[in-house]
Formats: structure tokens, C-alpha cells, sequence
């Protein structure tokens, strides 16, 4: 590991429920049959340093492997941290196992992107969204769990009457109201969605979206939002931070980082979402060069380096800190971009 | 609208699968043209016929045990009686298509330039050499670097964006006429769709070709077609120029769609509007007008008469299939267009007045 600075001044504040500190997650390569050995590692996510405030959606995004979803299930647990630390309400929880570990699952939910395959089909939709209740052995008689489970149907906008009906008998969009349900039954104090929309037709969509940020108004939910679509990510998140391979680039209030974004491939990013607007049609497109490169071989020092516009030498030589600049965005680049010069990387600044 | 003849003309096609179910009525009477070096984007969600009816125009659906009626006119020929044989010499050759997921689409087990090769020589009569270097040519084309290297690598060796550049680079491969692409970048990321986007249109230029782009995601079509058709259960409900399908769209369920998604031009904390309800059952749709059950501004009768796709006043190439009056319907969409939501827009322009 490169030598890792704490990044800003951490303080223990008490609207602060997740506290990820350098985190770092890298799956080994190995090679051979018999003799296994390491001969590599993919770097999913590595060095990650942001917090999750009480009550906030914070939204994670960036392109296919950069360590969204790898960041996600490192919070939930469900993978193991190789370094780093991951603090839940001040407590760290990178190395619990056993009762407490299951203690801080009952807290920390999740929905997930296909509706489909997450719901086990021979199940009524009844006991799925009672099973929660079930493992952590709560309301243990019937008639109450069956009460508060049709009490969460109605929250989510389905009939209670339709207890014992089976998964296959909903649509998509039921049936993530289904998942949603589901992952709010403990009233857990952190809500992990992730790409909750994008198996769903866009008329669906926004019941769904819609559905989420009513709850986590009604609530104060705490949720953390991954998504590829950063119209949506906009649309539902109070602050974003933007991963490329394996590393937050940007981070800060969603008005700051649509509106004027600092780091190029934000830039990039912004520049390549399609808008429902014909004028732009014809309009010449301003796109990112290259491929992502590989985590497992992941560029030196800066690793936009190889795609970015403005890199210059320093860039491939000295790792860029995350750091707040301008009372706008934290941005870890050597040489973040000026509000003249959004409109020519095809940026539309949305304030 | 140019006087001249149009590349692909589509008449009254209606495609219907029998199933154990019953039928499905996947494509229910649809019409619609493409001029050359044009583009026309249709827009649906899943389930509303657009991959049917491109399916059916390349011959796709023949072996499904589809039932197929209507015209699909190509350069004069209708492709709906064409004989298998020399509908097989037009598919590949003068139209070709780009579907969704370029891994399925590739064979793993060949070499990227044998399945180009083969599609070259599908087409020409011209000895292996001379196909190898076409397929090299198009790589570089398509834009994939090294193109000499990567032609002897296989599909695996290839990222997604790299692969849907393969899928366009084959379907490039004759210079077809029209090339039909079916959600090509949807399951790709932003930057990657930005580049094969850009790609298409770029070939469009150079070669002149027309374009069909299916997709459910109106920013594509936005910045990618010159007219559009939209989809709805099987029919085509609304079709026009994309620069008055986004500024003065004439039909309830283009509304909804349009109100339905979060636009990055549009304030952060503007609520969404969805569509109430879900997609209608193919096999048993609703009568009438197919919206009518979703639709915020149905009348009664919307359920008993089938609306026609007719010219709305004073615009005759913006057609919609929409039994309101013209006149209510702009009011509706002016009321919407300011941020209004249904209800509000039903308030604002009152009750319907009663008349014959």
C-alpha cells in the first residue's frame, strides 16, 4: 500500500452514522490447480475515505467495475474488508462476526436491482416480507407479524389483501415494492439501493422512485444510492461521490457537483448522458477516449491519467488527494476544471 | 417532407402469435416510412412491439409461426411475401441489424474476424484474403485500435463497448442501406454510449445510410433521430419530427413518459409524475383505445371506440391516435409542460363540455 493520508479532519460528529476509512478491497488472482498462488489482484476498491450523514441519500456513481456495488457490500458485511476500517455509529464493524454482526445486519438493509431473481418464488409474499421478523425472532405471534406485514404492504403502496399471493402473480414494479417492503420491516437506521430502477420500464421507474424518496422523507431513512443513470442518482440524492476504478474522484452536494462539476471525468460523465432535448441533436459529441483500464493493473498515481484531456506529467507521477477546493466539491485532481471551460467539454451546467 | 420515395415503407403490419394463451397481439397495424440517410427513432417500453415489428422486417419472425399481415415496402418489394431466398440476399446485405447484447450475439468459440469474414462473405463472392482485409478495414473503421491484432482475438478478449463496435463493424460489413439498431448502447455505460452514439451517427454521414434506432430511453432518440414514432401495446399512438415530439407532444402517454423520467435540465427537486398502472397484457388488450385503463383524461366512451392515427390540425406530418379533442389536449399540455400534474392540468382546464 501507498502511504495513506487521513483525508480532511474526521471529527466524531453526532449526525454522522457511517464513518468508511481507507477502505480497500482487492480479490486475489490466483493461478495453478494444485499449487494455488497469488499472482495478482483485482483492486475492486481501493483506499476509499467518505462518511454517510444521518438522514442523507448519498448517491455512489461511476462506469461498470469501478467498485460501486464492492463499496456497498463491504458496508453491508457481506464481503470482507482487506484494510480499512468502517465505522457504524461510531463503532467499528469491519471485523464483527457472530451475534453482533447479525445485530448490525438488522440495521443495515438492502434492495436490490432485480426484482426477479430476488424474491424466492415459492414463498408468499407474506412471508417474504415477514422473514426479517423471522430471523431476528421478533413478533413471534402470527396474527401480529401478519398485521405488521400488511401494515408495510400498504406503506409501499400494495393491497394487503394480496398476502398469500406468490411473487410470479406481480409485475416488476410490484415486486421491487415487494424488495422495498422487505428492507424496511426493521426499520433499519441504513438503506442500501442498489440499482433499484434500472430492471424496471421507465414508466415504472419513477413509481418506484417516487416510492423511495417518500419513505425516506416519511422516515428519515438513511439511504445510499448506487445507479449508473446520473439523472436519477441528481434526482435522489442530497450528495454524490463519483468512483473511478476503485477510487472516489469526487465527492460533494449534488447542487455543487451537477452544477459545476471539478473533476474531469465528472465532466465526462455529465457531457455523455443523452438529454431529452432534440436541439442538441447533430450537435457534436465530445467523447471519452479509451477504455477503462483494468483493476487489476490499474494506471500509476492519478488513474484517469491515460483518458484525461488535461493530464500533464505530474498526473502519472504524484497520487492527487481528495480535497475540498473553492467551498464546492471535494476533488482529487491536480488540475480540476474551471467554470469556463465546462461548456467546451460539452457540460451543461443544470445549478 | 422530401418528395421522393421512401426507403422503407411499412403498411397496416400486424404480427400475432398464436400461444397455448391465446394469441398475442404483438404488433397491432402499424405504419411507418424512413427515408434514406434518415433516422427514425422508435420509442416503447418492453412489451409494446417495437422489436416485433423490426424482427419481422428483416424475415425474423417467419419461423415463430407468426402470423403476418400488412406490407413492409423495401426499394419497391414487399419483405412480408419476399421468398426465404431472396429475403436471405437483402438480410445482411442491404439491411442489417444491431441488437442489444453483443456478447449473446457473438459466437464465443470463433475468432472476432472469422465472424466477420463469414458475414463478408455471406454477401460477395471474394476469396478469404480479400474478406480479411474488409474485416480489418472495418474494424479500424468502427474505431477499435490495432485493428490487424484484434482481428485474431475472440469475443471474450473484448470489452462491451469494444464488442457492440464488432456487432456495428459486421452489420456494416455490405454497406447496408438501412441498418436497424435494437437498444444498442442500453446495456452499456454512459461514455460508452456517448461513443457508439457518436459512431452511428458518424457512418450515417459517410455512408448515408437510414436508420431505425429502437430504444426506451428518450434522451437517445433525442439526440439521435429525425423523426419518432411512439409505441404503445402494440399500435403506434404518436409519430412526428423529435423536435415537436419533445416541445408540442400530442398524446397522454408521450406526456406521461416525457413527466416520468428525472432530466438533468430540469430542477432538482421537481417531482416525477409516473404512469399510473402497468403495461397491458398482450393477449387480452384493453378495447378501445389501448391507454384508456392508465390514461388520466379517458372518457368513457375511450373504452368502446378505437382511435385512428390521424394528422393533428394545422401540422400534417405529427400524427396521433388520440380521441380527445385537439383543443383539449394542448391546454392539458400547456398545463403539464409548466409542472402541473394531471390532476392539476384536469382542474385548470375544466370539466368536458357536454356535447353530441
Amino acid at each position: 500500500m501507498s502511504a495513506v493520508e487521513p483525508i480532511g479532519a474526521v471529527e466524531q460528529s453526532a449526525d454522522q452514522l457511517v464513518n468508511v476509512k481507507d477502505l480497500v478491497k482487492h480479490f486475489p488472482i490466483n493461478r495453478g490447480i494444485v499449487f494455488r498462488r497469488k499472482v495478482g489482484a483485482v483492486k475492486a476498491v481501493d483506499g476509499v475515505s467518505f462518511q454517510i450523514r444521518r438522514g442523507e441519500t448519498l448517491g455512489i456513481v461511476g462506469e461498470t467495475g469501478c467498485g460501486k456495488s464492492t463499496t456497498a457490500k463491504l458496508i453491508m458485511r457481506l464481503l470482507d474488508a482487506t484494510a480499512g476500517e468502517i465505522d457504524f455509529e461510531g463503532k467499528d464493524i469491519t471485523r464483527l462476526k457472530g451475534g453482533s454482526l447479525k445485530a448490525v445486519r438488522r440495521e443495515v438493509q438492502l434492495i436490490f436491482q432485480d426484482p426477479y431473481s430476488s424474491l424466492n418464488p415459492r414463498k408468499t409474499i407474506g412471508s417474504i416480507i415477514g422473514e426479517p421478523f423471522a430471523i431476528h425472532k421478533l413478533l413471534p405471534d402470527r396474527s401480529e407479524r401478519k398485521r405488521e406485514v400488511q401494515r408495510l404492504m400498504e406503506t409501499v403502496g400494495l393491497n394487503p389483501e394480496h398476502y398469500n399471493r406468490y411473487p410470479h402473480e406481480f409485475s416488476g414494479g410490484q415486486r421491487q415494492r415487494i424488495g422495498v417492503a422487505r428492507a424496511i420491516a426493521l426499520q433499519p437506521k441504513l438503506l442500501i439501493a442498489d440499482e433499484p430502477v434500472s430492471a424496471l420500464d421507465v414508466s415504472i421507474q419513477a413509481q418506484v422512485l417516487n416510492l423511495l424518496r417518500d419513505l425516506q422523507r416519511r422516515f428519515g431513512l438513511t439511504v445510499v444510492l448506487i445507479a449508473h443513470d446520473l439523472s436519477v442518482v441528481r434526482h435522489m440524492c442530497d450528495r454524490v461521490a463519483v468512483m473511478y476504478l476503485g477510487k472516489i474522484v469526487e465527492i460533494g452536494s449534488s447542487d455543487d457537483l451537477y452544477g459545476f462539476p471539478r473533476h474531469p471525468y465528472t465532466g465526462a460523465l455529465l457531457a455523455a448522458v443523452p438529454q431529452p432535448d432534440p436541439s442538441r441533436h447533430g450537435e457534436e459529441r465530445r467523447v471519452l477516449g479509451g477504455d477503462v483500464p483494468s483493476p487489476a493493473n490499474p494506471p500509476s498515481a492519478c488513474r484517469f491519467h491515460t483518458r484525461c484531456p488535461k493530464a500533464q506529467e505530474i498526473c502519472s507521477v504524484t497520487e492527487p488527494q481528495l480535497a475540498q477546493i473553492d467551498g464546492g466539491t471535494s476533488v482529487a485532481c491536480h488540475f480540476p476544471l474551471a467554470r469556463e471551460e465546462l461548456a467546451g467539454i460539452g457540460v451543461r451546467s443544470s445549478g | 417532407m422530401s418528395a421522393t420515395e421512401p426507403l422503407l415503407r411499412v403498411e397496416e403490419l400486424r404480427v400475432e402469435f398464436p400461444t397455448e394463451d391465446g394469441v398475442v397481439h404483438a404488433v397491432d397495424g402499424i405504419t411507418y416510412q424512413v427515408h434514406a440517410g434518415r433516422t427514425l427513432g422508435i420509442v416503447g417500453e418492453s412489451g409494446s412491439g417495437k422489436t416485433v415489428s423490426s424482427l419481422t422486417t428483416l424475415g425474423l419472425t417467419r419461423r415463430q409461426g407468426a402470423r403476418i399481415s400488412g406490407r413492409i415496402l423495401f426499394e419497391g418489394q414487399d419483405l412480408v411475401i419476399l421468398p426465404e431466398e431472396r429475403l436471405r440476399a437483402i438480410r445482411g446485405n442491404d439491411i442489417a441489424m444491431v441488437f442489444q447484447d453483443p456478447l449473446s450475439s457473438l459466437h464465443p468459440l470463433y475468432k472476432v474476424g472469422k465472424q466477420l469474414i463469414e458475414a463478408v462473405q455471406a454477401h460477395r463472392d471474394v476469396s478469404k484474403a480479400t474478406a480479411r482485409n474488409r474485416a480489418i478495414e472495418l474494424l479500424g473503421l468502427v474505431g477499435i485500435p490495432d485493428p490487424s491484432r484484434r482481428v485474431d482475438q475472440y469475443p471474450h478478449e473484448f470489452s462491451g463497448g469494444m464488442r457492440q463496435r464488432v456487432m456495428i463493424a459486421m452489420a456494416l460489413a455490405n454497406e447496408p442501406k438501412l441498418l436497424i439498431a435494437d437498444e444498442p448502447t442500453t446495456a452499456l455505460d454512459v461514455t460508452v454510449q456517448a461513443a457508439i452514439l457518436g459512431l452511428m451517427e458518424r457512418l450515417q454521414r459517410e455512408l448515408g445510410m437510414a436508420i431505425v434506432i429502437i430504444t426506451h430511453d428518450l434522451g437517445v432518440v433525442a439526440e439521435m433521430a429525425d423523426d419518432i414514432a411512439v409505441m404503445y401495446a402494440g399500435r403506434i399512438v404518436e409519430t412526428a419530427s423529435a423536435a415537436r415530439v419533445f416541445a408540442n407532444p400530442e398524446h397522454p402517454y408521450t406526456w406521461g413518459l416525457l413527466r416520468s423520467i428525472p432530466r438533468l435540465d430540469r430542477p432538482r427537486d421537481e417531482d416525477l409524475v409516473p404512469i399510473p398502472g402497468t403495461p397491458p397484457s398482450l393477449i387480452n388488450p384493453p378495447s378501445g383505445c389501448h391507454f384508456h385503463p392508465r390514461c388520466p383524461y379517458a372518457e368513457p366512451e375511450h373504452s368502446r371506440i378505437d382511435p385512428a392515427l390521424e394528422p393533428v390540425p394545422d401540422e400534417s406530418s405529427h400524427h396521433v391516435a388520440c380521441l380527445l379533442e385537439p383543443a383539449r389536449r394542448r391546454e392539458l399540455w400547456a398545463q403539464l409542460r409548466e409542472g402541473g400534474t394531471p390532476e392539476q392540468a384536469l382542474a385548470a382546464v375544466g370539466p368536458l363540455e357536454t356535447s353530441s
